[in-house]
């Protein structure tokens, strides 16, 4: 009992990485505070899948499976979460901060009334005193997240509600399967006891769901756009360089939000979170949300007009310059020097 | 066909996307004082799923309901210019400090008073806080269907509603059941401009908090023409558990706020010289960061 459970969901069939991300973090969590790290999938034809959870560290798997339950709609998933969390009382509930997750979590949490953070960079274990009733609560879960503005970080707790519901993006955390594997336990729900008939008044008619999607986040060099760039066709230059060097081109959101390239490639704490060997970071001037998405990045190249960007000061290379000079230099050079 | 009733939510949120240099205080935090206060960009996108509806089915109505302080009623005249029939404020101290959950509470409880809906639809986040939870969590508190990222509504009739959804990697076409909400991404069409016909019309409407009980000139304009009233309610109008409300209401609390100190690096700094940039491209190449 209040144990760490971690909502996984599936993408196209397959266990998605955020979840495997979420329990990797889940196991450590559940490590000091000494609980058992609990997984929930729901979905259909699930058999085989918990032994893919049990190499991330799971005590328990749960499993719902219905035809009726794939693919994901709100109703019957947020009913089976609801009733499973009002009997097993876990005492931190995550979930991926996708689609689905920011569909569901809500729904989940208001059911339960529970507090839930969305988009957590790091989830921490902490006490907490509160001064006014001389209260402490030991061992809450901090749920941390760049706040209002940017440059600032938030704790946000959970002291009188649980579970401690909390989202956070793909990437975010690190996906670290345990070495010494272990079979937990596996517990089939009875998904008739769960749901009823009026779970399925909203249908899906259509999906098209696209196979290759743009995918930065395992890429080693990322060449990165801000607002600075100026156009979309500014971009084409990130492209020639990033496609030369074998790299994928990122974004910060005020180049997506100003139309210059796609939201998949959004870098930073509402996008995806990368640790490339190479960040080249083309007119972004560094808001905290940005950074956070990239600051585990290996080295980081700065090319910025404004000598006092804030991104400078975690770039090992700052190049003063503008990006239509610098990045047709670094393409020319490359091009005569390598093979 | 019978008409809709359409509930639009909509947040006055601080402009963070144009936040300038002025917009840091010394100490780090926001000086929330120079930002421009806006309609929630996504709001305004579900405002105008909802005036599209309107448009369609005749006698339909689109009534904006807005959570915030009095000042928030510059985005329910806003909502007016452009078309919407009327505004609802609800504002008062015991909101203050609400979470999403303590937000959701007060807006499904100023729903209730609305008398009856079939849509309520809304932005899928607000710019402040990205969340995306109040709107899910509103259609939890009225035990109604929800459809999230919607990008456009495809068809209506008197009970289901079939909308496209816009998903990380592609799109979904679903059907749910009326009444519903329904949130609605920045991928939608954008909101049509104000009209200059409904800017004539609600140019002087007023909550009661804007408005001073001395100006007689005034009452006797809104006694000819009730629709310049924009309707503001406090705590004491809505049937509530003041427990469930505002900062007390709110499962989540800020435990602390810090400034942010990002490793920084020993930097070099350069020009944009060649020899400057092919250096540093030969170092990166000789230590196969690259190629």
């Amino acid at each position: 009992m209040n144990n760490i459970c971690v909502y996984c969901e599936l993408d196209e069939g397959k266990i998605a990485d955020v979840s495997f991300e979420l329990l990797s973090k889940g196991r450590k969590l559940a490590g000091q505070l000494d609980c058992k790290l609990e997984a929930l999938l729901i979905g259909h034809n699930l058999s085989g899948f918990e032994k893919q959870l049990f190499q991330y560290g799971t005590d328990i798997v749960y499993i719902a499976d219905d035809k009726r339950l794939s693919p994901y709609t709100t109703f019957p998933h947020t009913s089976i979460i609801v009733n499973l969390f009002r009997e097993t009382k876990p005492q931190i509930g995550l979930m991926g901060a996708t689609t689905i997750g920011r569909d569901l979590g809500p729904r989940v949490s208001s059911a339960l009334a529970s507090g839930l953070t969305a988009d957590c960079t790091e989830l921490e274990i902490g006490d907490h005193e509160e001064k006014k009733s001389n209260k402490i609560y030991k061992n809450l879960l901090y749920q941390i997240r760049p706040a209002f503005g940017g440059n600032i970080i938030a704790t946000i707790i959970n002291p009188e509600h649980k579970p401690q519901m909390a989202t956070v993006r793909e990437g975010v955390m690190k996906k670290e399967p345990v070495t010494d594997y272990r079979e937990g336990k596996m517990i089939i729900l009875d998904v008739k006891k769960y749901l009823d008939d009026t779970d399925f008044a909203v249908k899906i008619i259509d999906r098209h769901i696209e196979k290759s999607r743009i995918n930065i986040k395992n890429s080693p060099v990322i060449v990165s756009g801000g607002y600075g760039v100026g156009s979309a066709d500014n971009f084409n230059l990130l492209f020639d360089l990033a496609s030369l060097i074998g790299g994928e081109v990122g974004a910060s959101r005020a180049a997506v939000d100003a139309g210059f390239t796609d939201r998949a490639r959004q870098v930073g704490q509402t996008g995806v979170t990368v640790r490339p060997k190479l960040y080249i970071a083309c007119g972004i001037s560094g808001q905290i949300q940005h950074l956070a998405g990239m600051q585990e990045s290996k080295i980081i190249i700065s090319v910025n007009t404004d000598p006092n960007a804030p991104i400078n000061k975690i770039a090992n290379y700052v190049i003063h310059g503008r990006i239509e000079t610098v990045l047709p230099k670094m393409i020319k050079y490359y091009k005569a020097n390598t093979k | 066909m019978k008409p809709f009733k359409i509930i639009a939510l909509a947040k006055q949120v601080p402009d963070t996307r144009n936040v300038g240099k002025d917009a840091m205080k010394e100490d780090g935090t926001v000086n929330r004082s120079v930002l421009p206060a806006i309609f929630n960009p996504e709001d305004l996108h579900a405002l105008e799923q909802a005036l599209l509806i309107r448009d369609k089915f005749p006698g339909s109505t689109v009534t904006i309901l807005t959570m915030g302080p009095v000042r928030a009623s510059e985005i329910l005249r806003e909502g007016l210019f452009r078309g919407a029939d009327e505004g609802i404020l609800l504002t008062d101290r015991a909101f203050a400090g609400s979470d999403t959950l303590a937000t959701s509470y007060a807006l499904a409880c100023a729903i209730r008073k609305i008398n009856g809906f079939d849509i309520i639809i809304c932005g899928r986040q607000a710019i402040d806080g990205d969340t995306a939870q109040v709107g899910p969590q509103v259609a939890e508190k009225l035990n109604i269907s929800q459809i999230t990222y919607a990008e456009e509504i495809l068809a209506i009739d008197k009970k289901t509603i079939r909308v496209k959804r816009r998903l990380e990697r592609g799109i979904e076409t679903v059907e749910g059941p009326l009444p519903i909400l329904i949130t609605v991404t920045g991928t939608a069409p954008r909101c049509r401009p104000r009209n200059s016909r409904q800017m004539m019309k609600f140019k002087h409407s007023k909550s009661a908090s804007e408005r001073s009980e001395k100006d007689e000139e005034y009452l006797n304009l809104i006694n000819d023409r009730p629709y310049l009233n924009i309707t503001e309610w406090n705590v004491n109008d809505i049937e509530c558990d003041r427990s469930l409300l505002g900062l007390g209401g709110s499962p989540t609390k800020v435990k602390k706020v810090d400034s942010i100190s990002f490793q920084t690096k020993e930097t070099k700094t350069m020009n944009d010289k060649d020899e400057d940039i092919n250096s540093l491209m030969k170092e990166l190449i000789v230590n196969h960061t690259i190629g």
